[in-house]
């Protein structure tokens, strides 16, 4: 049977210190994912302008786990319907419309559609917002491109086995064009 | 040159993305109407039509005053504009959703010059929609009854077989998840934004707006995968919502609406208007900001193919009504029908069905369909064609089973301000939000483009 795994719930770490390696194009960063993860930089990440094809499988990344959120908060949602629209019309206000059944329903069926699609789809967002670290007003940016054309790769201090010269030259190997080492205090 | 390349080159496929666009091009592109000062031809229209939108407010100041007495609403023509509007322009809304979520689910990489508009198209017209739903009850601030809620007159709840309460929950349930897949996938373009902006001012605002978006692997992984569910979400939405607006008239018991074919006749005529101001919008919009490299003649092309299937399928559908009317051997069945023909709003009934079924019939030659005059026209002339039919529809109510409750419905000056007002208030939020927002998808454009050494997919 195919069961939720915990690491399928990734989250976003804070980025404070670190490496950061820029790349050009998509090729060179997926190239750099693959290397990083030969490496066993556990907590790495890459930080890119457009969802990169392959770069999951680079990274080492497993599939998302938020369908699963939708289907549970969709049975929830789904569950609310039926018995809101049960309880008040059958138990908490019966009223006797020409003699129809006071559970018609067929009649509910539009409603437990529409909460069931509701609800799974605002937690699943609630999730998706909960695992991204957002909504956050003070981030820090680590470079104005990696929104627009460039990829980077970030290799945080908490990594296991990092060694800051060591992974200086690591990503300089790979072809970065840009390597920079970014400290909490220098932050703007 | 990649493979992909290659074979697009072979079969002929054209370019998503023309004009050899690097990723830098295509950001700088599309955040210009953003980052530059307006221009005067936006200032005039934004004034134009917020003047209409000002004056459409103090009317419904005014209507709220007075009541609804000022409108041309009659026994037995009950509905009038009001509801005409509503449908008129919660169908408007469908194409965006369509665009966005089913495009999405068969691949159509095609959508994604297209689709950020259209779904700001949905939001703006299902709110203009939701605004006439509103008014429309009479005592709008009452509308809140609507809502099931523990309220202080006793044990009373709202009536859950009641198709007004079916609207409310799936329109706003539609304009819910529009609006969270709609800004989900704003927040990495509204980040593009932040990073690019130079004034201070500028920089806080699109940090607010896009929530702190980074752009990690991880982050990314996660949206693919809610921007999939939302798209499998909504596209049964789609159908769901005008499915339910047609039962506003199919769950009655008057001949004309009483039909099983409703609810389909409904979301094609829907997705037919919608992708008509689609076109509408698109056209303009890649003149006024020179995108024409990012919303092709393709594109152009596609939408109005969809125009002339969807057309095919209204005209198939006015058709069957017809004949089942005769079919059924029900007079008043038959008599609805012909006095929608023939009877004294026969005229509106000639304007839908040459609006709707004989104009789209242009795009069965390509010439046409890729002629920017001919397909503005025509998209035009579409929309004018379903909101006759909306108006046909509800006119059928002039003429209930009894000759003596018979009467004319003639509009007043406020149900045309009302009309023209739903117009001032939609292009009003499609203005300012082409202001403050990208009007494409920047990061989905680039999921798309021809790259040169050789692309991922």
């Amino acid at each position: 049977m195919y069961l939720p795994k915990l690491e399928q719930f990734h989250k976003y770490k804070e980025m404070d210190e670190g490496v950061l390696g820029l790349f050009e194009t998509p090729e060179a960063i997926i190239h750099a994912a693959e290397k990083a993860k030969e490496k066993d930089y556990k907590g790495f990440d890459c930080i890119l302008p457009y969802p990169v094809h392959g770069i999951d499988e680079a990274m080492g990344t497993p599939r998302s786990g938020l369908p699963w959120v939708t289907f549970f908060a969709g049975i929830f949602g789904c569950t609310i319907g039926i018995l809101f629209q049960y309880l008040t019309h059958a138990h908490d206000w019966p009223l006797n419309i020409s003699g129809k059944s006071l559970n018609a329903w067929f009649a509910y069926v539009p409603i437990i559609f529409e909460l069931t699609v509701f609800s799974a789809g605002i937690y699943t967002v609630a999730a998706l917002c909960f695992l991204s670290g957002i909504p956050k007003a003070t981030r820090r940016i680590l470079h104005p491109d990696l929104t627009s054309h460039r990829f980077g790769l970030w290799i945080p201090k908490s990594a296991k086995g990092y060694n800051e010269s060591e992974v200086l030259s690591f990503v300089k190997g790979l072809g970065g064009a840009e390597v920079t080492v970014v400290k909490p205090e220098n932050q703007k | 040159m990649s493979l992909t390349q290659a074979v697009r080159d072979k079969l002929d496929i054209p370019d998503l993305v023309t004009g050899g666009k690097s990723l830098k091009d295509v950001t700088v592109d599309i955040a210009k109407p953003n980052e530059d000062f307006p221009t005067k031809l936006w200032w005039n229209t934004f004034l134009l039509v917020l003047t209409i939108t000002l004056i459409d407010v103090a009317i419904i100041g005014y209507l709220f005053y007075e009541g609804l007495y000022l409108l041309g609403i009659n026994n037995p023509v009950g509905w009038g504009f009001f509801v005409v509007n509503f449908v008129f322009w919660i169908g408007i809304g469908h194409a965006g959703t369509l665009i966005s979520a089913v495009l999405f689910l068969f691949r159509q990489g095609w959508r994604t010059g297209i689709n950020r508009a259209a779904e700001a198209m949905t939001i703006f017209a299902v709110l203009v929609a939701a605004s006439n739903l509103i008014l429309h009850v009479g005592r709008p601030w009452l509308g809140f009854w609507l809502f099931p809620y523990p309220n202080e007159r006793g044990p009373l709840w709202v009536n859950f077989r009641s198709p007004l309460i079916w609207d409310t929950f799936a329109v706003s349930t539609y304009l819910s998840i529009s609006m969270v897949f709609w800004y989900l996938g704003l927040i990495p373009d509204l980040a593009t934004l932040r990073d690019r902006a130079t004034e201070t001012w500028r920089k806080n605002l699109y940090n607010v707006l896009s929530f702190g978006w980074v752009g990690s692997a991880r982050s990314w992984s996660h949206l693919e995968i809610v921007s999939m569910i939302l798209a499998a979400l909504s596209t049964p939405l789609v159908l769901s919502v005008h499915t339910i607006v047609s039962f506003d008239f199919a769950v009655s018991i008057l001949p004309g609406w009483h039909t099983t074919i409703f609810p389909p006749y409904f979301v094609a005529g829907a997705i037919f208007s919608g992708f008509a101001m689609v076109v509408t919008l698109m056209v303009i919009a890649r003149e006024v900001f020179n995108l024409k490299n990012y919303i092709t003649m393709k594109h152009l092309d596609n939408m109005n193919k969809i125009m002339m299937v969807t057309g095919l399928i209204v005209g198939l559908a006015y058709g069957t009504e017809f004949f089942i009317a005769w079919y059924s051997g029900n007079e008043y069945e038959v008599f609805a029908f012909w006095n929608r023909a023939f009877g004294p709003y026969g005229w509106a009934y000639f304007i839908m069905i040459s609006c709707n079924v004989l104009s789209p019939q242009v795009f069965w030659f390509r010439k046409l369909r890729y002629n920017i005059p001919v397909m503005f026209v025509a998209s035009l002339v579409v929309n004018v064609g379903m909101w006759f039919e909306r108006f046909v529809i509800m006119m059928t109510l002039n003429r209930d089973f009894l000759p003596s409750s018979w009467a004319m419905y003639t509009p007043t000056l406020f149900d045309y301000a009302m009309l023209i007002g739903t117009f001032g208030i939609f292009f009003t939020l499609f203005l300012l939000w082409c202001r403050i927002m990208p009007v494409i998808a920047i990061a989905e454009v680039k999921t798309v483009m021809p790259q040169k050494e050789g692309a991922h997919h």
